[in-house]
Order: C-alpha cells, then structure tokens, then sequence
C-alpha cells in the first residue's frame, strides 16, 4: 500500500519553479509529466544521461561490420563472380550496403531499447492519473514511498508550490 | 528573460494557448469527415485499384504491355521510380536535416512531409518490382541462403538501391512513428469512447508523457535524425548511381550524386507545398502553418533549384569540354532533339520558374507558390524522362535509334500510384495529427504569437 499525491500546474515555468522548491525541501520527486519536453527539467531531476546514443554506436558497428564482412565473404569464398574483369574484392563497391546496414541497425536497436527501457509499445497500459497531462497540465508525482515526510506534509508541500488540484490517492503496486 | 527576435514572425499565429493547439489539430480526427474528403478518398480509391488492375494486366501479359522497347528499356516506370524517391525527400530532410539545424519552422509541417515521405517511397517501390517484369520472383533481389548457393551482386547498384530504399522507409517510419506516439497519447486521452481510446492507447504504445521517457525520447530523436540526415543524403546518392556507374552517355557524370539529392529535395519541398497550402486550408491550420512558414520552404525552394540549374548547365559545359563526341552528341540531341520539347518542359519549369521566388511578394502568395509548386512537379517529372529516354533513345548503333511512347497500361499504372498516395494521405489526415503537436508546443513559447514578448508569470493562476 502506498500513496500517491499528485498535482498540476498549466505553466512550464511554475513547474520547474515548483520542482526545485520541493527538492530545496528535500522531497524526492517520483515523476513529472508534461504535454511537451519541458527545457531544462533533465537537469533540475537530475536524470542520468540517456545511453541511448551508446546502444545505438554499438548496434551500428555490429550492423556495419556484419554487412560488410558478409559481402567480403560472398565475393572472396562464397560465390566468387567475375564482374567486368574488376578483382572480388572490390571493397569501395561495399559502401552503401555497409552504410545502410549500419544506420538501419543502429536506428531500430535504439527504438528498440528505448521501448523496452520505457516500458513502452503496443499494448502497455499506462497508470494515467491525470489525462490533461497530454494536453496542457504539467504534473508532479509524489510518493510517500520514496519519502520520510508523511502523506499530509507532502499534500501540504505540493500545494504550497502553487500547484492546483493537489489529490492523494490508495494504490496496491 | 527569453530572447525575443524583432526579425522572426511568431510561427503561430492566433493568441492560441496550449489546449487550443490541441483542439485546432486534433479537430480532423475528432469531427465527422466532410463531404470534400469522402469524394476524394473515394475518387483517389478507385484510381489506385485500377492502377492495381493494370499492374495485374502487366504481370499477365508480360512487359510487351509496355512501350518499352530493346533500345530504350527504362520507360516511364523508371522515371516514376526516380520521381516518387525525390518526392519522398523531402520530408526526412525536414524532420532530420532541419532538427539538426534547430529550425523551428520545422515542427508545423514535418509531421505530414514524413508521412508524404512514406507515401511516396511506398509509390516508387512499386516500380522497380512490376519493372523486374516477373512480380512473383521479385524476392530474388534479397541475398537468403537459396538452394541454388548463389548471392546477389553486391557490385551492382540496383542492389544498393534495394538496400538504401528499404533502409530508407524503415528508418523514416520508425522516426515517424516515434515522434507521433506522443501525440497519439494526446489523441487517446481526449477520446470518449472506449474502443477508440483503446485503438488509440494501443497505437501510442501507452504513452504517458513521463520526464523520463521524454528525456529519452529526446535523445533518440536526435541521434536518429543524425542517422537519418546521412541516408536522406545517401538514397538519392544511390539512385543516381543507378545511371552514372553505367557507360551511357548523359549518364556516365560525376554531377550527379549532388545534382540528384538538391534535385529530391527541391521536388520533395514542391510536393509538400502543394499539399499544405491545400490542407492547412481544408483543415483550417492557417494559424500553425503561417505564410512565413511556406515562405521559409520557398526559400528551401530556391536554394535547391538554384543547385538544380547550375548543375544542368555543367552538364552541358562538361559535355562540350570533355570534347567526347558520343557525350556532345547526347546534350545536343537533348536540347534540339525530337524530345527537344521536353527538354524545354524541364528547363522552364526547374531553371527559370524558381528564380521568380527572389521576389518577396512572390514567395509570399500562396496562390502562386501553389501554382509554381506543380510546375515543379511536373518539371521534375520531366527532368528524369529527359535523364531516362533522350539518354537511351539514340543509342551508339544509328541503327537501333527509335522513340518511345508509353502505352496506356504505363499511364494507368503511374495514375495508380497517385491513387495509392491520395488514399493514404486521406486516411493519415482522419487518424493521426497532421501537425506535430508535442514539437509545436515546445516551441510556442518562444514562437507563439500568444506568448512572444510577454512578460512570464510565474504562479499558475487559481481556476
């Protein structure tokens, strides 16, 4: 059992204001939801850099490296074809294909990974508590979980930034 | 205080605050369809099934259906091909090049440019296949382990053209997509029936708007618009290839890797300015896609037919320089030629008709950019007939020399594709958001006429 106390704000700016008030007063955030990427709100949650980028480098050179080692191995041991008298191994010829091996792996690793980090993709249900949150309210989520503050101190703290329509709610997971 | 530019006109217009961005664009999907679109969706239905039919005709007839012939054996089915990619230039060049520029006039029409990309690719693939002239063996073009142990060349850049268009439309649906589960999140929570904000709760992968994940999200779009940006570049490259490693004369040129991409990107802007300036109407989305919007695309317009005309005019300067006859006599019979006429089609529509976009007034008038925007399509049609058959048509052997007509069966079928296109972009602007509505809210405080040089509050007013 825990609770979850929430509330919005209709500004991007009252809600970065909000978020440092309530971590000035060593409260934890557990999320922020917002319509749109909200600037600067990575850095005041302080998420970790996204690895994203990583995955993606790596699944491209596995990518690159196995369409071109494949085509070498097709026309060195393969199937060696004579085409226009030009030698088997006529790497320049293996660029494109290397190329676009590399992008389209690394592109669906890195929408793969980020779905599966997110927990995201057909069929996830989402705990919406709020469903202008697509629209234009910008939400924090607390917990009392995360939070030696008990659940009336948090209501109070949350409201107390400005935000509106502060609620607490019951949940099992 | 946020930078305001005294220069830069706000990108929407209208004091509208976030939920009207909301509303206006999600309008097409919420409302019942009008009139206009069931005519035109059903119009652009029956035009791709018989298009179909005519594939079908082809495939059991054979190719003879075609006016191709032993001399010139790329017809209009490769032109089309050539023209549908270019046209689906321009909207991964949008949403990934004009990201990675940080040009902000992006976020209001790089939503439907993208799904036009995939239309188009979807179009040109099919030419290529119904080409190959055996539809049902078109699998063979894929290097799988087969009984007869023989790969496919990867020499020959028919086959890099498989592997960059298909990486091409996987790679472009995937950006697409992903930039639109957001949205579809947005759609979800708006809807009141419960099917639809399953369908739509499915569709969006079960989006929540979490910092996390758009923290994420935000930088898997970029690196995927750096991955992006390089393919745009390289699909068209690779086209071109199909016609400058051969030994044709008009064909054999070094020009034309770049000449081919800002020739795609100049068709592809064409395109999407056609059907903006008819949607933003029909869909009443004046105030996100603003004059200034078609003027900075106009812009785009003229950059890329600039390049476009330099590079035909090298084309003919290489060809008298290299002092090669065979090449001289190509250009020649380009320009004087029996195809001479179209020749003069292209030259009109691509050198001379973009260069009246200096004037302002000009850039600024939709009724004429629209106007112009076909002239360009149809210019660019022209630019790869021309490139196809005056380059084959009088080949090294007088002997062989002959023309070409297409057929019916050839017309119908590239009517059919316009079908295909007209109906996926009817059924795109009824389910999805035609306008990128997360990206345009993060860009309306700083472009938004609502909020531009007021001054920020800073506590949420009580309700």
């Amino acid at each position: 059992m825990r609770s979850i106390i929430y509330g919005h704000f209709t500004d991007e700016l009252d809600l970065l204001n909000a978020v440092k008030e309530l971590q000035n007063k060593g409260i934890k955030i557990d999320d922020v939801r917002t319509p749109f990427p909200v600037h600067g709100l990575d850095s005041v949650l302080k998420l970790p850099r996204s690895r994203l980028p990583i995955a993606a480098f790596i699944a491209g050179a596995i990518g690159g490296s196995l369409g071109l080692l494949f085509q070498i191995w097709v026309f060195t041991r393969g199937w060696p074809l004579v085409i226009g008298g030009k030698p088997f191994l006529s790497l320049p010829s293996f660029i494109p294909v290397t190329f676009e091996l590399t992008v389209l792996f690394a592109a669906f690793a890195m929408v793969i990974l980020f779905l599966v980090r997110s927990n995201l993709g057909p069929g996830s249900l989402p705990d919406i508590l709020d469903e202008e949150v697509t629209n234009d309210h910008f939400q924090i989520i607390l917990t009392d979980r995360n939070n030696s503050a008990s659940e009336a101190e948090l209501e109070e703290a949350l409201a107390s930034t400005g935000a509106l329509g502060v609620k607490n709610i019951k949940t099992d997971n | 205080m946020m930078h305001v530019s005294p220069v830069r006109e706000p990108l929407i217009n209208g004091e509208k605050s976030y939920n009207d961005i909301t509303n206006d664009v999600m309008a097409p999907v919420r409302a019942k369809p009008g009139k206009l679109w069931y005519i035109g969706i059903t119009v652009s239905t029956i035009v791709m099934i018989f298009g179909f039919a005519m594939i079908g005709y082809t495939v059991w007839f054979g190719i003879g259906k075609w006016g191709v012939n032993r001399t010139i054996g790329w017809g209009w089915s490769i032109t089309n091909f050539v023209w549908w990619v270019g046209i689906g230039h321009a909207g991964t060049f949008i949403s990934a090049i004009l990201l990675l520029f940080r040009q902000k006039w992006r976020t209001s029409i790089n939503r439907a440019a993208e799904a036009m990309t995939i239309f188009a690719v979807m179009c040109a693939g099919i030419f290529p296949l119904i080409h190959m002239g055996r539809l049902p063996l078109g699998f063979f073009i894929l290097p799988y382990p087969n009984s007869r142990e023989l790969w496919v060349n990867f020499n020959s850049p028919l086959l890099w053209d498989v592997f960059a268009i298909t990486t091409y439309l996987l790679v472009s649906l995937l950006f697409w997509y992903m930039g639109l589960i957001p949205d579809l999140g947005t759609i979800r929570d708006r809807m009141k029936t419960l099917w639809k904000k399953k369908a739509y709760n499915f569709l969006s992968f079960g989006w929540k708007g979490s910092a996390r994940h758009w923290h994420r999200h935000e930088s898997m779009s970029l690196i995927l618009a750096g991955l992006a940006a390089p393919l745009v570049l390289s699909v068209h490259t690779i086209v071109s290839f199909d016609f400058a490693t051969s030994v044709i004369p008009g064909w054999h040129t070094t020009i034309f890797p770049p000449y081919f991409v800002s020739g795609a990107v100049f068709s592809g802007f064409a395109m999407v300015l056609t059907l903006m300036i008819v949607t933003r109407k029909a869909l009443h989305l004046e105030e996100y896609i603003t004059v200034g919007h078609v003027e900075s695309m106009n812009k785009v317009i003229i950059a890329t037919g600039s390049i476009v005309g330099i590079a035909y005019i090298t084309e003919l300067f290489m060809a008298w320089y290299s002092g090669v006859e065979y090449e001289r006599y190509a250009f020649l019979n380009r320009a004087l030629g029996p195809y001479a006429w179209a020749y003069w089609i292209m030259m009109t529509c691509n050198v001379i008709s973009p260069q009246l976009l200096w004037f302002k007034k000009l850039r600024r008038n939709l009724t004429f950019t629209f106007i112009l925007s076909i002239f360009i399509n149809i210019g660019m049609w022209f630019e790869r007939f021309v490139i196809v058959v005056t380059s084959l048509h009088r080949d090294y052997l007088p002997s062989s020399w002959t023309m070409y007509k297409p057929t019916w069966v050839e017309v119908a079928i590239y009517l059919g594709t316009f079908g295909l296109f007209f109906t996926l972009f009817f059924l795109f602007i009824r389910v999805f958001p035609v306008i990128a509505l997360s990206e345009v809210k993060s860009v309306a405080r700083s472009s938004a006429k609502k909020f531009i040089g007021k001054p920020i509050k800073n506590k949420t007013p009580e309700k």
